[in-house]
């Protein structure tokens, strides 16, 4: 993407104003991040775990070419092929051309956000494409052309109500109730008839074997079983940075993952597969490693560990600015803590200044991340480098100003005095409520405590 | 099945992605990280630690793995092996498998036939799937038996159940794995039908993720088996996170623990 996001600060303020949105988003990533909490303290071993997972990501990345190649010989092998796409359009290319091959007008997806991210659905609808979105989540979305608000939830700012008439629009009968049940059985009515005669169907996935060349999915209602396993063709789109070296590293992965996202022991299901076995799944299967603008992360020695995400969004659910803001104001298909540190790479940071500012460091996500990924730490360099590329010319100049204040005794002391006196008029009740000028900007959003009648050194003097 | 250690000759064609993407990675690197991948990605590099012990810090992955030169040598401090004893195993197990509202029941060798008709029965079942090559033990009674012999997706979405044996169960997590095994047959017939019955012997018990892992590893490794894990019925918590089980997979998953006895 080569277009500017949409700024952080208006967006989230916008959010905020929003009470139903406030009410369902606190209340969905609390329960998350109470079922997370409850079933990581049953793990002894968990910062065990945890050390291993960052340390097979670390080696992929410090190997990436090496893996790549491996699994693209292992994929080749086992009957698969193997396609490159340096960015979105080269992946979006190769689907259609697959698609086109086989004749095919319509095809199923299992949810992912690779293929959110490039936009896939709307590259083949342009080449005469339909995608059909078959998690339920991305459906109500797709239905309702909405987009996702939460890596593992993607509709989690849309309640039962609001879902119930959009399905009684769309494709169940206007007697269709609200109990999440019947919704739920409406979709799988809508969709068991798509999954039986699909001819082709498109994944991301979660994992690729560098090892074994074995693809990795791993989700919860069955679509995903569903699209990987009936239509004759299968195309999985995988960020490069996905592999993990031998098929025994997926045993760490999948203790972290679903316990760190739906906070299970376990997800429902989990299919591996490696290239195609005759007679069970697809006959025709292809693989698209995707860049992306992942090689321009990988770069950055600091900002490279956004690239070990498992995209779990257990930092999403704990960040006090997810969960009263939404994903929806962070702009990308990828929100919260992770979202402020891999879109600003992936697109470049001068196209999503904003992002890495959209936190209060508080840390929360660095400790809940499974891959212990230093969310903060990359945070501030990514700061540091939105300021580098053209930050705020008035900011800069005042703490220049600061700087010279604060760097003599007598001018601090002086404007101390300076200050007791002009804040005088603005005193309310104990309280700074609004500064003039530029300095309102502070004061728009908060109370400030005015300059003590005597400093430290006033009083200590007097003491003497 | 081909071996998967048949490595082909052919000259992979020159791609221009493919050679932009590498080179790119290349150049991101070049920064200074060491130059070579653990052992050679398709050693056995973690043998050594799915064969060890759960004590905390004797275990570095990739040392010593044969064929390889370890670069980015870790410790391999988690827990591998599980220490529970047989009996308080299959109950963790059972606990777990019960946690996700699926069905599990004990039951011996000689208790199984009966208990397989009653899960059918229970749920209505009249016509069940198998898989071509289930012990004659396990062969349904009573009700209607379709082998799978290629049935077609919507003969399959006809039968009322399915019957499969698996190729291990994880205790700690509630997890049954499916191989493609005979017992097990193609992965649609798992799926399809809104009943799987799935009968796990207790020998094929073990208590951990790893060790599982490692039974698994050999199996796609050999014979690059597809493998499916299942956590109870499928299930969706999108809408206002209230869990409902049975979306798109079955939504009933009946478990059948055999004992080892009298097997």
């Amino acid at each position: 993407m080569s277009t500017a996001l949409p700024p952080f600060p208006p967006a989230a303020h916008e959010a905020l104003g929003d009470a139903q949105l406030r009410a369902n988003l606190h209340r969905a990533t609390h329960t998350i991040r109470d079922k997370r909490s409850r079933v990581v303290a049953e793990v002894a071993d968990w910062e065990e775990l945890r050390d291993a997972g960052r340390a097979i990501k670390t080696d992929v990345l410090a190997h990436l070419d090496t893996y790549l190649t491996a699994f693209e010989r292992a994929v080749s092998d086992a009957g698969g092929h193997v396609h490159w796409a340096a960015d979105a359009a080269e992946a979006n290319r190769h689907v259609l051309e697959v698609a086109r091959a086989h004749g095919v007008s319509e095809l199923v997806k299992v949810k992912s956000l690779t293929t959110d991210e490039i936009g896939l659905n709307a590259a083949l609808e342009a080449g005469g494409v339909h995608a059909v979105e078959t998690d339920l989540a991305e459906l109500i979305l797709q239905l309702d052309g909405d987009w996702s608000s939460h890596i593992l939830v993607p509709a989690i700012h849309r309640n039962r109500t609001e879902i119930r008439d959009l399905f009684a629009r769309t494709i169940a009968s206007p007697s269709l109730s609200e109990d999440p049940r019947e919704l739920a059985e409406a979709s799988r009515v809508y969709l068991r008839e798509k999954f039986l005669h699909a001819q082709m169907a498109v994944s991301g996935a979660n994992f690729g074997v560098a090892e074994t060349g074995t693809v990795c999915v791993v989700e919860s209602e069955g679509n995903g079983r569903m699209c990987t396993t009936l239509p004759p063709v299968l195309v999985t789109i995988l960020g490069i940075e996905k592999l993990v070296p031998t098929f025994a590293d997926l045993e760490v992965f999948l203790q972290l993952l679903p316990r760190s996202s739906t906070g299970e022991r376990m997800n429902p299901y989990t299919s591996l597969w490696t290239g195609v076995t005759p007679g069970d799944g697809p006959a025709e299967f292809h693989v698209i490693l995707l860049d992306a603008g992942r090689t321009r992360v990988l770069a950055d020695e600091v900002g490279r560990q956004a690239l070990h995400c498992i995209r779990c969004s257990a930092c999403l659910n704990v960040c006090p600015v997810y969960s009263r803001t939404g994903g929806h104001a962070y702009g990308s298909i990828y929100p919260g803590p992770i979202g402020a540190i891999l879109t600003p790479q992936l697109h470049g940071i001068e196209h999503a200044p904003t992002l890495p500012f959209a936190s209060s460091l508080c840390g929360a996500c660095y400790e809940v991340c499974p891959v212990k990924i230093n969310i903060p730490e990359v945070l501030l360099h990514l700061r540091a480098k939105a300021v580098q590329a053209g930050g705020d010319p008035g900011e800069a100049s005042a703490m220049k100003g600061a700087r010279w204040l604060f760097g003599g005794r007598r001018r601090f002391a002086a404007a101390e005095r300076f200050g007791r006196i002009a804040q005088r008029p603005l005193v309310r009740s104990g309280m700074l409520r609004r500064l003039p000028g530029p300095l309102g900007a502070w004061t728009r959003t908060r109370d400030m405590r005015p300059l003590a009648s005597e400093s430290f050194r006033e009083w200590w003097r007097r003491r003497q | 099945m081909v071996a998967a250690a048949a490595v082909s000759t052919a000259p992979v064609p020159l791609d221009p992605s493919r050679e932009l993407i590498l080179a790119r990675i290349r150049d991101a690197l070049a920064g200074g990280v060491a130059a070579t991948a653990r052992g050679d990605v398709g050693s056995a590099a973690h043998e050594v630690a799915a064969g060890g012990a759960a004590a905390p810090g004797d275990e570095v992955a990739g040392a010593g793995a044969p064929g390889g030169a370890p670069s980015a040598a870790f410790a391999r401090t988690y827990g591998v092996r599980g220490t529970l004893e047989p009996e308080a195993l299959i109950e963790l197990l059972c606990e777990r498998i019960g946690d996700y509202r699926a069905e599990v029941r004990r039951v011996s060798a000689a208790e199984l036939p009966t208990a397989i008709a009653q899960a059918l029965a229970g749920a209505g079942a009249a016509r069940v799937c198998v898989p071509s090559a289930i012990p004659p033990a396990w062969r349904p009674v009573g009700v209607e038996v379709v082998e799978d012999a290629s049935l077609s997706f919507d003969e399959l979405d006809r039968v009322d159940g399915v019957l499969t044996g698996c190729t291990v169960a994880i205790a700690e997590t509630g997890t049954i794995v499916l191989s493609g095994g005979p017992t097990e047959g193609r992965r649609a017939i798992s799926l399809v039908p809104d009943l799987h019955i799935c009968v796990v012997g207790e020998e094929q018990v073990v208590e951990t993720v790893p060790e599982a892992m490692a039974q698994l590893g050999e199996l796609v490794r050999a014979e690059r088996r597809p493998l499916t894990f299942i956590s109870g019925p499928s299930a969706t918590s999108d809408i206002e996170l209230n869990r409902v089980e049975g979306v798109h997979g079955p939504r009933l998953l009946i478990v059948l623990v055999v004992s080892k006895e009298t097997a």
